[in-house]
């Protein structure tokens, strides 16, 4: 059975400068019939199947609603119409470092984040040391988050993360983080991961990284799914369309 | 209703590390680490309460029975709402930056939100124990029921945080909006003046303000002793209830909405 399965998947949301609109607002456009929100349509009709162990690179310029579909398969974000299937436990990498609270320790950070990824308290306790030490933060365990560099940052986000053994992996840009030496050891990382059979879909705005490791490629375009299928196949086809612009 | 209720401590069991987590980030935040944080949020319903005592004692507690513990019955019960509900309006839009990328249930950031009000509540209610010790009114077992509006106050708080914060998310003004509705709610929940000076009718419109309900039940056990009738008690559950109710349907429809508007 496929692990992840989508058929005719669109997702459209509201958008609109919500940051302002406020009640009185709403009410006065209502009174005027104008519309505040607009409804968007960020991804169109995609369809698309993987197996087990399968790797999918999803490739687009940006807005082409790469980051919509891998919230649509997390789970954070539902599809507006269409079918879709995802079998087994995900792990996502979704802007990493996005979430933190600055006024709590390295430490306490580390363990909340954990909660919200669903591990519970004794494994996080076992684990804990191993994920400070994969984040190279042991001298800072007991610093404030917000001291941290956006390096360690991520480091840490990306230790926590990928300290998981998941069905799925989600990753968003985010294979290798940090500086030289952390960026092979996290992307190696990963690449045990996906060795371990964990189906992980990819989105990278780097083809040769695409070309390198993706067992399938979707291209997307405004949302729509321009195509899908071998690796080689259409990252050439992509090649081509980049050049020809 | 039962299978609901199962399913939902079914939840909070597969969430019960999160839900502490987030309980003791609040509360870290909220103190900030320091010991006058946590005495800070004791004193100032002191202050306000000997501010009070002293500006209204003169104009209505001249000829009344323990009027300070009547004061602080209602600032107590108020204090207690805001300090809960504002909390719960933030609940959701504090935490926007985790909500748009893991798949969380939402209601958590309010939960624990609450928790830290309802420790601050705790200690304020023993504080208040005290002040009634001291001037003199006698303890009795009646006043175990004060269990009672203190429960059906939780519910009602956490419903009003739920529908707070979905309002929130959808409008940026609610915030200005309800301090303005928060300062009316104090004048009309009769906290530092007595209902009884009013037409019976007017009495009776009171009702419809559930703080009122619950202050004066509290006030009821405490000062004068008696246990309020059924029709008090069944407000208490009504107004907790459907708040809660409210909110849950707002939460329902929008689990996968709120994402757009943060």
């Amino acid at each position: 059975m496929p692990k992840i399965e989508l058929h005719d998947v669109s997702v459209s949301y509201v958008v609109g400068d919500f940051s302002t609109v406020g009640l009185k607002d709403v009410v006065i456009a209502k009174l005027q019939g104008k519309h505040i929100a607009k409804e968007f349509v960020a991804v169109k009709n995609v369809s698309f199947e993987l197996e087990e162990g399968e790797l999918l690179g999803i490739i687009g310029a940006n807005g082409a609603g790469k980051s919509t579909l891998l919230k649509v398969i997390s789970g954070i974000m539902r599809p507006t119409t269409g079918q879709m299937a995802v079998r087994g436990n995900i792990a996502s990498l979704l802007e990493l470092g996005t979430g933190f609270d600055g006024d709590l320790t390295v430490k306490e950070n580390t363990f909340l984040r954990g909660a919200m990824l669903g591990y519970t308290r004794e494994f996080m306790n076992q684990t804990y040391k191993s994920i400070i030490q994969f984040a190279e933060l042991e001298e800072f365990e007991d610093r404030l988050f917000s001291h941290l560099s956006s390096g360690m940052k991520s480091r840490l986000a990306f230790s926590i993360a990928c300290l998981v053994k998941p069905d799925i992996l989600i990753l968003d840009e985010v294979l290798s983080v940090g500086d030289g030496a952390f960026r092979k050891k996290s992307e190696e990382k990963m690449l045990e991961i996906i060795r371990g059979g964990a189906t992980t879909l990819l989105v990278s705005h780097s083809l040769e990284q695409i070309r390198r490791m993706a067992t399938k490629v979707l291209w997307l375009d405004r949302g729509n799914q321009v195509a899908f299928g071998e690796t080689k196949e259409i990252c050439d086809r992509y090649q081509d369309f980049l050049n020809g612009k | 209703m039962i299978e609901s209720i199962k399913h939902f401590g079914l939840l909070l069991k597969k969430h019960q590390f999160l839900f502490e987590e987030l309980v003791k980030r609040d509360f870290k935040k909220k103190y900030k680490r320091t010991i006058l944080g946590m005495l800070w949020s004791l004193l100032s319903p002191m202050m306000q309460l000997l501010v009070m005592s002293i500006v209204f004692t003169n104009f209505f507690g001249r000829d009344k029975p323990h009027y300070t513990i009547y004061l602080f019955a209602g600032n107590l019960t108020y204090s207690f709402f805001r300090d809960s509900t504002y909390g719960g309006m933030n609940s959701l839009m504090a935490n926007a930056g985790i909500i748009t990328k893991i798949n969380l249930p939402k209601y958590m950031f309010l939960l624990s939100k609450n928790v830290a009000s309802l420790i601050n509540f705790g200690l304020t209610l023993i504080i208040f124990l005290v002040f009634v010790a001291v001037d003199g009114v006698a303890f009795h077992f009646r006043m175990l029921l004060l269990l009672y509006p203190i429960l059906w106050m939780i519910v009602f708080n956490i419903g009003c945080g739920f529908i707070l914060s979905a309002l929130f998310v959808l409008f940026k003004d609610v915030q200005y909006l309800y301090d303005i509705f928060t300062l009316m709610l104090m004048y009309l929940s009769a906290i530092f003046y007595y209902t009884a000076d009013y037409p019976e009718h007017v009495q009776k419109l009171f009702y419809l303000n559930p703080l009122y309900v619950y202050i004066t039940y509290i006030r009821a056990i405490v000062i004068d002793g008696y246990i309020p009738g059924l029709p008090t008690h069944f407000l208490c559950a009504f107004y907790a209830l459907a708040a809660l109710g409210v909110g849950a349907l707002i939460y329902k429809k929008y689990n996968y909405k709120f994402l757009y508007y943060m």
